[in-house]
């Protein structure tokens, strides 16, 4: 009896022992972690990296290969081919120089310049993807020209956020979890599911949707002051909407909440570090080309293109960092196209 | 030599069952007779299980919290769609919302917070009934009623997280949900919204008795275990007639710290560390929003907040400049 008892516990506690191994071991980085202080002693404000991610990290963070650029002069393209709207003032040598880098960033190997053009008449607009090429090149110059506050002399080109994907693999759609119920059960109000967009916590994944869709969108929940004013808001489920969006920077960026903030005080400027005033201007651009450019282009794309929601695909700081504090380790994406910088 | 003291006892004594005192109250409730010896209970405790007292309290207690539990679980499951698979599989994730801000302290539909201020409601009477039962049973058994007053403490935190706050603040949105890791999230959120609980001296407080509770806990079964082999766990016969294992207990603190707490004492230093841990976390709580907004610009405005030296460029907040 002792026996039997003793044994049936032996063999429940070594499966629950088995699934508490796959549930959480395998989902955790081994240690030891490189821990680098860099605020004032006793302030905790420390930045965390696993080296063993180092390599496959730089790995996929590799600046595209370069082409030289092509000095200036020549006929304009905009006089040598017809419908050229936004890069005429162009040579015809530095936009077929651009051209064919777009093409290598952006298009399928196996469809090159046809993927956007219809080769017979490279002049039409009947593809989609002219139009949000086009589109997408106004935005890589509005970036550019606009928040250099945040892309500094570095700027972007296509290739920061495609990668040579069609659809950059970091943009992200409206999401819905896994289906509820619905009827007269609980609603999920838009969390408490795992979801890559809330770093896999419990926090909205709508965050993202509240956040950076639009340029109102009102992100800071700790107050001014230090006693009520009378005004209630914002409340403790905003607060977690607001976390939501950090917790998707911090994981977009590979850094802690210390990377930008003293935790103690996590509103306050003075003791927040340099890159957070960088970080505020990359919001408001984000906010900015998610409205201004990359919603619109709902109405042009396939539905092959569009989230399960029937919306675009948007972009948030993992779209262009992938997982580094600057994009492919800051190299300048600017050089071989000066005018993508839309100077 | 087998040992029959401290914890997993390796050899267990069973005589007849303990019943206990006769019952003093007349009624349908009885103590249920039954009991049975179990070999693993007696590990680590007592091996006798039983007799148990349900009651009237125990069982409203019982079916309200089946109640509550039933909500809860049953929409963490709805939440996925019945799939048992991903409730299991997500359960740390899943739970029940409190309702959203623009209700206030209105009755919204179930499926925008009514089933979760249905589980609370239920929640809240099956620990209230659970109350009047502890307290109703140690007077049953002539006890003094310590436990349930160390548990009152516990439900005044429970109280202010779901209740009483909540309509302070006059929002349902305000309180906590039903949830394993969304009640971490939710109080993590809830301290970056009210700039930082540490400020909070109430919160400081709460985690001096915390801890401080586990130290003394700590201590006191260390010293019992310590001196158990001179029947020094007869606390109780030590406490009216001091013994060897009393002297050298309290020898023991005096040498090493210069004061000893006594075989009595320790009890009331360990009941009121427990009690004062959600007493104080309470107020702490119950402060947050209501009359503190920011509990780090609190701390600076009374000097308790310091500064520390400047180590970078920080920035200008960009919303002060161009006007906001």
């Amino acid at each position: 009896m002792l026996d039997g008892i003793k044994q049936g516990l032996g063999i429940v506690g070594a499966v629950a022992a088995a699934l508490l191994f796959v549930a959480f071991f395998l989902s955790w980085e081994t240690p030891p972690i490189d821990s680098a202080q860099i605020g004032a002693d006793g302030v905790g404000m420390v930045q965390h990296t696993n080296p063993r991610l180092a390599a496959s990290l730089e790995d996929a963070n590799q600046p595209p290969i370069s082409f030289g650029s092509i000095p200036p002069g020549g006929d304009p393209a905009g006089e040598v081919y017809q419908n050229v709207q936004v890069l005429g003032d162009l040579s015809e040598d530095e936009f077929n120089h651009l051209m064919v880098a777009m093409t290598e960033w952006v298009a399928p190997v196996e469809e090159g310049c046809a993927y956007c053009h219809n080769v017979e008449n490279m002049a039409s607009d009947e593809l989609y993807t002219k139009h949000v090429s086009r589109r997408m090149i106004q935005m890589t110059q509005h970036i550019n020209s606009t928040y250099e506050s945040h892309v500094k002399q570095t700027g972007v080109n296509c290739y920061t956020c495609h990668r040579g994907n069609q659809v950059p693999e970091y943009a992200w759609v409206e999401e819905d979890g896994p289906k509820t119920a619905a009827g007269m059960t609980a609603d999920r109000q838009g969390q408490n599911v795992p979801t890559q967009a809330a770093a896999y916590s419990t926090l909205p994944y709508t965050a993202l949707e509240t956040l950076l869709t639009s340029q109102d969108a009102q992100i800071r929940v700790a107050k001014a002051a230090a006693l009520p004013m009378g005004d209630q808001d914002p409340g403790i489920k905003d607060a977690e909407v607001t976390y939501s969006l950090m917790m998707n920077m911090s994981d977009g960026l590979g850094v802690n909440c210390t990377y930008c903030h003293n935790s103690r005080a996590f509103r306050n400027w003075e003791q927040s570090t340099p890159q957070r005033l960088t970080a505020w201007h990359g919001i408001q651009m984000a906010q900015d080309v998610n409205a201004n450019y990359l919603i619109p282009l709902k109405a042009r794309l396939p539905e092959n293109r569009l989230g399960p929601a029937g919306d675009a695909p948007k972009a948030t700081c993992s779209t262009c960092h992938q997982g580094l504090p600057k994009p492919m380790y800051g190299a300048p994406m600017l050089e071989d196209h000066p005018v993508l910088s839309g100077q | 030599m087998a040992e029959y003291q401290n914890i997993f006892t390796r050899v267990q004594v069973h005589g007849d069952p303990d019943l206990g005192v006769p019952m003093s109250e007349e009624g349908i409730w009885q103590r249920n007779g039954k009991t049975q010896i179990s070999y693993l209970a007696g590990k680590i405790g007592d091996a006798q299980v039983g007799p148990f007292y349900l009651g009237f309290l125990g069982l409203c207690s019982i079916v309200c919290g089946v109640i509550a539990f039933e909500i809860i679980g049953l929409n963490m499951w709805a939440s996925v769609n019945w799939d048992p698979v991903q409730f299991v599989r997500l359960l740390p994730w899943l739970a029940l919302e409190p309702p959203a801000a623009e209700y206030g302290l209105s009755i919204p539909p179930l499926a925008d917070g009514g089933w979760w201020l249905m589980a609370g409601f239920f929640l809240t009477l099956s620990i209230m009934f659970w109350w009047l039962r502890m307290y109703t049973r140690a007077r049953a058994l002539g006890m003094g009623t310590h436990v349930a007053w160390a548990f009152a403490s516990a439900i005044w935190l429970f109280l202010v997280l779901g209740l009483i706050r909540p309509v302070l603040m006059g929002s349902w949105s305000e309180a906590v949900p039903f949830g394993i890791f969304p009640h971490l999230d939710w109080t993590a959120a809830f301290s970056i919204r009210y700039g930082n609980l540490f400020y909070n001296p109430f919160h400081m407080l709460s985690i001096v008795f915390l801890y401080g509770s586990a130290l003394l806990f700590a201590m006191h079964g260390a010293t019992i275990l310590a001196v158990s082999r001179f029947g020094g766990d007869r606390e109780i016969e030590q406490i009216v007639d001091r013994g060897t294992a009393s002297e050298r207990a309290a020898l023991f603190w005096r040498w090493t710290m210069g004061w000893n707490a006594t075989m009595e004492s320790i009890h009331r230093w360990a009941w009121w560390f427990a009690v004062l841990c959600t007493l104080t976390g309470g107020i702490g709580i119950l402060l947050t929003g209501t009359v503190v907004d920011n509990w780090y610009l609190w701390g600076v405005k009374h000097g308790i907040a310091p500064a520390y030296p400047a180590v970078f460029d920080a920035p200008v907040d960009p919303t002060l400049m161009n006007g906001g």
